[in-house]
Formats: C-alpha cells, sequence, structure tokens
C-alpha cells in the first residue's frame, strides 16, 4: 500500500462509552416492514411515485426529488406501499413498506463493458443507487450532472461507539474493489480510500485507489476533515463522498442488476444488555432488533446514529438510511444536588479538567441524556477549538451563522464543513450551544441563497 | 435531598409557564439550579452532554480566588497592626480584616445581583453567572478604606454600563469589575489614590501613612521593601493584589482547569518582563531602574494579569490574538507605570485599552484565515482559466 498522505491530527476527543458491541456478526431477525424517511436525505424535496397500496418490487421507485427529478430513492424490499405518513404541511415524513412473503426485484442489464461516466451514472441512477453517492460541500446527494473534483472513501471511524469498517465488511472485500472500479468511472483521479493507521484491515489490498491514513481521536476519521487535509474545497467545486458499505452495495449492484441496500450495524450503547452486530438492510424495523439485544434501563433513548450525531426515533421505528449504529442510552432527566461543584460526579463523562473524570473512566462511562446544566451566553473561548482539527475558526463560522452573514460564511469556511463535524463541539461546550443545528441551519441558508 | 427536591418543585408551581409569577422565573431558577443541576435533557444535536457547565466554571475561577482574598483580608489587619504598633495575633489580624472587607463582598454582590435579576426578569432570561466572580473581584481590587456607598455606586455603574448596556453577560467590551475601580478611580480620585487609603483607618488614626510601593516610586521615595516581602504581600495595596504568592497559587488553579487562558498570562509576564528591562536599562528614573523583576510582583499586575486580563469575554478569542493581547497588556502596564506618575499603577488602565482592541486584534487573526482561503480559490480559478 502506497500512500499519499498520513494524516495526523491531536485535536479531538476519544469519548470512551460503555456498550460496545461485540465483535460478532449475527443475522438480523426478520422485519415485516421497511421504511424510508425523505428527512435522511438533507436538502431532498421528496415527490411520491407511489400511492398507499401500491405493489412495489425491491428496487421499484418511492419518491425522487423534485428539483433534480434524477435522484431516485426505491424501495429496499419487495411488498405493498402500507403507509404513508404525513406532519404539518402534509411533509412527508415516511413511507411504510409492508414486505411480503415473496420477493421479486428489479434487474437491470449491466454491460460490464461500457465503461463511461455517463452510462455508470445513468445505471446507478435507475438502480436507486445514487442517493449513496453524497456532496460537499453542504452533505446532500451529489447531483449526476456535475464532475466532482474528488470522491473520498473514509473507512476509519471514530466517532463514539463507531463500527470497525474492517471487521463489518469482512465478507465483502470483491465487491467493495468491484464498487471502486466503478466509482473510478466517475472522476479523473482515482478514489481516495482513508484508512486507519494502526489498522487499515483488508483495504490496504485494495487495488486502484489513492490511499491514505488517517491517526487521531474523533473527528478525524469524519471525511471533511481528509478534504480539507488533501483537496480542500473551493467556492463552486464538487467532491463526492461514500460510505464504506454503500460502496459494496454499489460493487454488488453492478455485478446482479439488483439494488443493494445492505446495512451490517452495531446495536449498542448503554442501554442496551447484549450490545450486537447484525447484518440487515436499510430501513428495517428497530424494535426486533431492539428486542433480541433486550434494553438495559426502564426509560432510554434510541439513537439513529452515534450518540453525538444521530437522530432520535422511537423504539418502533426504522433503521435510518445511512446509519450504521443504533445507540439505547439512558434518560438523564435526573437532579444532581450541587452537580456544579467542580470535582463533584466525577463518573459523568468530561473533557474538562474541571472534573476527575478522565483519571477514572478506562472501563468507559455510562453516560446519559442529561444536559448537565442550562444554555447560556457564550462565555468561554478556545475550547471549541481543542476539538475541532480542521483549519477553521469554528466559534467565529457559528456566530456567522447565528447572524446569518453569508459573505462571512463563506469566507470562514462554511463548505467545508457538515453539521457532523460541530458534534464535538456541542458535547463539550460549557454554553450548551447547539452547534450542530446552527451549522445545520446555515448550510440550509447557503443552499438557499447560494446553491 | 428527595425532601429538598419535593419542596423546590412545589414551589416553582406559581413560576411556570402561564401561571402568576411567571415573569419571575428566571429569578426562581437561579435559586432552584444553585441547588440541583436541572433534569433538562438533550433536545436536539448531541445526545450527551459534558459535565462542565457555566457554572462549575465561575466556582472554578471564584475558588481560584480565595487564597489571594483570604491572604489579602489578613494583610488588611496586618497593615494596620504593624503601623499602629500594637501586639496583634494572626487572629486579630484575620478578624480585623474581615471586620472591613466582608461588608464590601456583600454590598458588592447584593447591588450587582439585584440588577443582575433584574434585568434576567425583564429580558426574560436566565440568570447567567458571570456576576458571581465580577462581584467579588470589585471590592478585592478596591483600597480598603473606600466607603461603602462608593462601592455600591461603582458596581452599579460597571453592571448597568459596562454590562448590561451592551446586551448583558458575553457581550461586554470591557471588563466589569475593571470599569467599576476605573470608575471609583476618576470620580473618587481622593480615596482611590494618594498615602492614605491603603492600610485600614490610615485616614482617621495619626501615625498611620501607607503609601504603594509604585506611588512612593513615582514621587521619587525610597522604598523599604525587600523582593520577599513584595512577592509574599505583606506590603500595602488594593486589598486581595499585594499578595504575587497566592495570586500564583490562583493561576496555577485556573491554569491546571484550563479555565484560565495561559497563554494571555504568559504572554502579559513576558511583555511586562521584557518592558521592564528594557527601562532598566534606560534608567532615567526611579520608576525606570524599579528592577524589571519586581515590577512583576508589585501593584496589581500579578492580580490584573491572572484574574482579570483572562476574562474570557473581554479578551482576545482566538489563540493566537490570546498571546498578542498578553503581550500587550503587559507592556502597556509597565509603560504607564514608568511614564505616568499620576497613575502608578498601570495594569488597570493597560488592560482596559486592551480590552478595547481585542477585537481587533482577533479581526486580524481570523483574517489571516480568510485570506489563506481566498488565495488558495484564487489559485483554484487560475489553474481553471489557465
Amino acid at each position: 500500500m502506497e500512500l499519499i498522505k498520513a494524516i495526523q491530527t491531536r485535536r479531538g476527543a476519544q469519548l470512551k462509552l460503555k456498550g460496545a458491541a461485540e465483535k460478532a456478526l449475527s443475522t438480523a431477525p426478520p422485519s415485516s416492514t421497511f421504511a424510508l424517511h425523505p428527512d435522511d436525505f438533507f436538502g431532498l424535496t421528496p415527490k411520491l411515485s407511489v400511492k398507499e397500496g401500491d405493489k412495489v418490487k425491491k428496487g421499484s421507485p418511492i419518491f425522487f426529488d423534485k428539483k433534480n427529478p434524477d435522484i431516485i430513492v426505491v424501495s429496499p424490499v419487495a411488498g405493498v406501499v402500507d403507509q404513508i405518513q404525513r406532519g404539518a404541511k402534509r411533509k412527508i415524513e415516511a413511507i411504510i413498506i409492508k414486505a411480503s412473503s415473496k420477493q421479486e426485484a428489479i434487474k437491470l442489464k449491466i454491460d460490464g463493458k461500457k465503461g463511461d461516466a455517463d452510462h455508470i451514472k445513468h445505471l446507478l441512477q435507475q438502480g436507486g443507487m445514487w442517493p449513496f453517492i453524497q456532496q460537499r460541500p453542504y452533505g446532500i446527494v451529489a447531483n449526476p450532472s456535475d464532475t466532482p473534483k474528488a470522491i473520498f472513501v473514509s473507512t476509519y471511524a471514530t466517532a463514539p461507539l463507531a463500527i470497525d469498517y474492517d471487521f463489518t465488511l469482512q465478507h465483502d472485500q470483491e465487491d467493495f474493489q468491484k464498487g471502486i472500479e466503478v466509482l473510478n468511472h466517475l472522476v479523473e483521479t482515482p478514489v481516495y480510500l482513508g484508512v486507519s493507521k494502526s489498522s487499515p484491515g483488508f483495504f490496504e489490498q485494495i487495488q486502484h485507489v489513492n490511499h491514505y491514513s488517517i491517526s487521531g481521536p474523533h473527528p478525524a476519521g469524519n471525511v471533511s476533515f481528509h478534504i480539507q487535509e488533501i483537496c480542500p474545497l473551493n467556492a463552486g467545486e464538487r467532491v463526492w463522498t461514500v460510505n464504506p458499505e454503500d460502496v459494496v452495495n454499489i460493487g454488488r449492484f453492478f455485478s446482479s442488476g439488483e439494488f443493494s441496500g445492505q446495512r451490517t450495524i452495531a446495536v449498542c450503547g448503554n442501554g442496551i444488555r447484549q450490545p450486537k452486530y447484525f447484518v440487515t438492510s436499510l430501513g428495517v424495523e428497530l424494535a426486533p432488533l431492539l428486542e433480541n439485544v433486550g434494553k438495559a434501563h426502564d426509560n432510554i433513548r434510541i439513537v439513529n446514529g452515534d450518540v453525538l450525531t444521530g437522530n432520535r426515533v422511537s423504539a418502533n421505528g426504522y433503521l435510518g438510511y445511512f446509519n450504521t449504529v443504533v445507540t439505547a442510552i439512558p434518560e438523564g432527566n435526573h437532579f444532581r444536588m450541587f452537580g456544579w461543584l467542580p470535582f463533584k460526579d466525577n463518573g459523568v463523562l468530561s473533557l474538562s479538567n474541571t472534573s476527575f473524570s478522565r483519571l477514572f473512566g478506562s472501563k468507559g462511562f455510562d453516560v446519559d441524556t442529561n444536559l448537565n446544566g442550562e444554555e447560556r451566553a457564550l462565555v468561554v473561548t478556545g475550547e471549541m477549538e481543542k476539538v475541532f482539527p480542521f483549519d477553521i475558526f469554528p466559534m467565529q463560522l457559528l456566530k456567522a451563522c447565528l447572524v446569518e452573514d453569508i459573505e462571512k460564511m463563506e469566507a470562514l469556511g462554511i463548505y467545508e464543513v457538515v453539521p457532523e463535524d460541530f458534534g464535538l463541539i456541542d458535547y463539550a461546550n460549557t454554553s450548551k450551544l447547539e452547534a450542530q443545528d446552527i451549522i445545520r441551519k446555515g448550510i440550509e441558508l447557503m443552499i438557499k441563497e447560494v446553491g | 435531598m428527595k425532601a429538598l427536591r419535593n419542596k423546590l418543585d412545589q414551589l416553582r408551581k406559581p413560576f411556570e409557564k402561564g401561571q402568576k409569577l411567571e415573569k419571575f422565573a428566571p429569578a426562581f431558577s437561579a435559586f432552584d439550579t444553585f441547588l440541583f443541576v436541572p433534569n433538562h435533557t438533550t433536545k436536539k444535536g448531541a445526545h450527551i452532554r459534558d459535565a462542565v457547565d457555566l457554572k462549575r466554571t465561575m466556582v472554578t475561577v471564584i475558588i481560584a480566588l480565595l487564597p489571594a482574598l483570604l491572604y489579602g483580608i489578613y494583610n488588611t489587619g496586618y497593615q494596620y497592626y504593624i503601623q499602629t504598633g500594637s501586639p496583634f495575633t494572626f487572629i486579630d489580624a484575620f478578624i480585623h480584616g474581615a471586620w472591613k472587607v466582608v461588608p464590601m463582598i456583600v454590598v458588592s454582590y447584593v447591588v450587582g445581583l439585584s440588577i443582575e435579576f433584574g434585568f434576567a426578569v425583564y429580558r426574560g432570561h436566565e440568570v447567567n453567572e458571570g456576576y458571581l466572580v465580577t462581584g467579588l473581584l470589585i471590592p478585592m481590587i478596591m483600597p480598603i478604606d473606600i466607603p461603602l456607598w462608593m462601592v455600591g455606586i461603582s458596581t452599579a455603574f460597571a453592571v448597568l454600563i459596562a454590562k448590561e448596556a451592551f446586551g448583558g453577560t458575553g457581550m461586554n467590551i470591557l471588563n466589569p469589575a475593571l470599569t467599576a475601580r476605573a470608575f471609583a478611580f476618576f470620580a473618587y480620585p481622593t480615596y482611590m489614590s494618594g498615602n492614605k487609603v491603603w492600610v485600614s483607618e490610615a485616614s482617621s488614626v495619626d501615625g498611620i501613612s501607607g503609601e504603594t510601593i509604585l506611588g512612593n516610586l513615582a514621587a521619587g521615595n525610597q522604598v523599604n521593601y525587600s523582593f520577599m516581602d513584595m512577592f509574599q504581600g505583606a506590603i500595602p495595596g488594593s486589598i486581595a493584589e499585594t499578595s504575587a504568592l497566592w495570586v500564583a497559587v490562583g493561576a496555577l488553579i485556573l491554569i491546571l482547569t484550563g479555565i484560565g487562558s495561559w497563554r494571555i498570562m504568559v504572554g502579559g509576564i513576558l511583555g511586562a518582563a521584557i518592558m521592564g528591562l528594557l527601562f532598566n536599562l534606560w534608567g532615567a528614573n526611579a520608576l525606570m531602574s524599579f528592577s524589571w523583576i519586581n515590577h512583576l510582583v508589585v501593584g496589581g499586575f500579578a492580580f490584573g494579569i491572572v484574574f482579570m486580563a483572562t476574562d474570557p469575554v473581554t479578551a482576545a478569542q482566538t489563540n493566537k490574538g490570546k498571546w498578542i493581547y498578553g503581550i500587550l497588556v503587559g507592556i502597556f502596564c509597565i509603560m504607564i507605570r514608568v511614564f505616568n506618575p499620576a497613575y502608578p499603577e498601570g495594569v488597570m488602565l493597560a488592560i482596559l485599552l486592551m480590552n478595547v482592541f481585542a477585537p481587533t486584534i482577533d479581526h486580524y487573526v481570523v483574517n489571516g484565515n480568510i485570506k489563506k482561503r481566498q488565495k488558495r480559490w484564487a489559485t483554484a480559478q487560475n489553474l481553471k482559466t489557465a
């Protein structure tokens, strides 16, 4: 493996949480219904292709983007559209599909010899595989008419309780390689593949890619950071990113011609009795999975994703489109007497030196959802920079977003970040500022005003 | 504990939304959250949060202030008894000091917190904890014999004009505690300088006279204190500023807990040392030839650079900016001391001056980052068109 760059950082933090999944792949219990949530695709306005009661096959279009009809989201399963859930202003919240006992799939003819970008793009769109390709800036589904400057795939995951791709994709090396070949047709320079410096796993054997290695604490695994280090985004440029498992899915699609939505997930967290890895599909019901692993507390919060960036979901909700972990942690709606005293309650995980917690929890921490204080004005400075490895001033960017100063947001680097990169800032800041929310709104504004 | 919690939940009822006392909810919350960290859970963003909050941060600063405060209380009594020549014990000195200092602290907290609570209720936001520190700092940097009503007026001025007028905690340009002192300094100069204000009862008891070391030097007099006296702080001066030793203990607490910026402190000491050294080489008057190392331990420099210059709201906010800001505070402090005999203590004005310039420093530091990005964009553009 030849490295084009070894990215290193010391800024950030690796939060040690209890409840990591045991390294053994279990087969997921069957799911009788599946769901797609348009909200999983940031910035996409859904237009339905089906109505309640319609029969669908695996790979049948369910909805597409109003602004860009080439972006099609398809059904992960064959069955009947059971329900279309709508929220305020008739916004589509979820499309529930009831799986039928007989599984049929739409099969596309793939001509392995044709390798031009337009043909590949067309196949990906027809097969419903296109939404797996994401775009920077903004972290939205890529626009098929763009030609990206580069494609990034990072196999180094640093978020709390993140999965180990080398483990979860151990049987999928061939499909991964195939997926990389497909993606290589879409760009001039071969795909940039990020691997962990200490344990690159089978990814170092992948051919026809630009390997780079990463070491350092979270958010070092975030692709935004790698892009900034290797080929920073300028105004108007596009970089695409694909999750490792979706590279596998794309590879598999090009072998079989069928939509592939495999998800190897960890159901973990200290709210779970027996955290496990499951091989399943996107959009499955969470209830059977949760029943399989067991709850460790009565009152738990289930999060689609990791504890820093995930979305809250109810116990009878569904697995999100992109996430690879489902985390459950106890709710923290309890009081702590004099909890603000420095060096009291060292059992609460803290990065601050006003607590001894870092000296203890070598075995990991039990965490809960308590806010541990109240929202306040921004007073403390310098703490955000400690957990933010980017060459960006995080507080200044947040303030620019708060006052909606587009010029300043652009100048301070809004194109180079996605909300997830601010997850640790959410966690660590003294004033309990909702940094991810501010960045998300900032990006929405940019999409609206600049595009 | 459970019983107390239940009682509080019961007392809270009239303050809840739609109830009679809804408007006063921030005032009630301030007391409630003082006893208990609330049961609020995360609503959006990260689902887990750090144990640190603004209360904990501010309380850490107060803990860091305590060594200097306690020594200041003792030194108040010590100076008094030494000057009157009467025999005394440690306890005597401490009691004398406490009898003078505690009422000042009470006045500062009562006046300041009343205004803070008033604004919180008026503006409908929670009471911010910042004043817990400001309210303690104000008496600590005053001369011992300043009348209580002056403490009250200075406090009110500082909180109203320096803080609330700018939008409250987190928005102020000037450090509120220093503004209080500057207000008193210019409004009541006879109570803030001279040789009759620095030792307890100096103005009423004949025979006591206590000029600060810097005041003496500015007047061209000899100084009879050794370096160790100045370092330990058994010298006349504002209540808690005299002991560099105990201020250093506070600095250590602030640096180890990560609450105070070590960059500002080290920068300030560097700036002051270099400036002091340069003046030593020049040596045109008593203050210039006063050794640079002595400059670091006398007067309010140590206290100012550790507790006032590091106020995160009014200091520079970028890491690079903090270095520049700290160094400039040090340089200006010594420069004002040496060049302006009317203000033998330069640290207050140096910090206030740099408070005003801190946003400018940050502006240039952040601009550096912006320029770099724009340059990169421009190169990318050229490549494309070429």
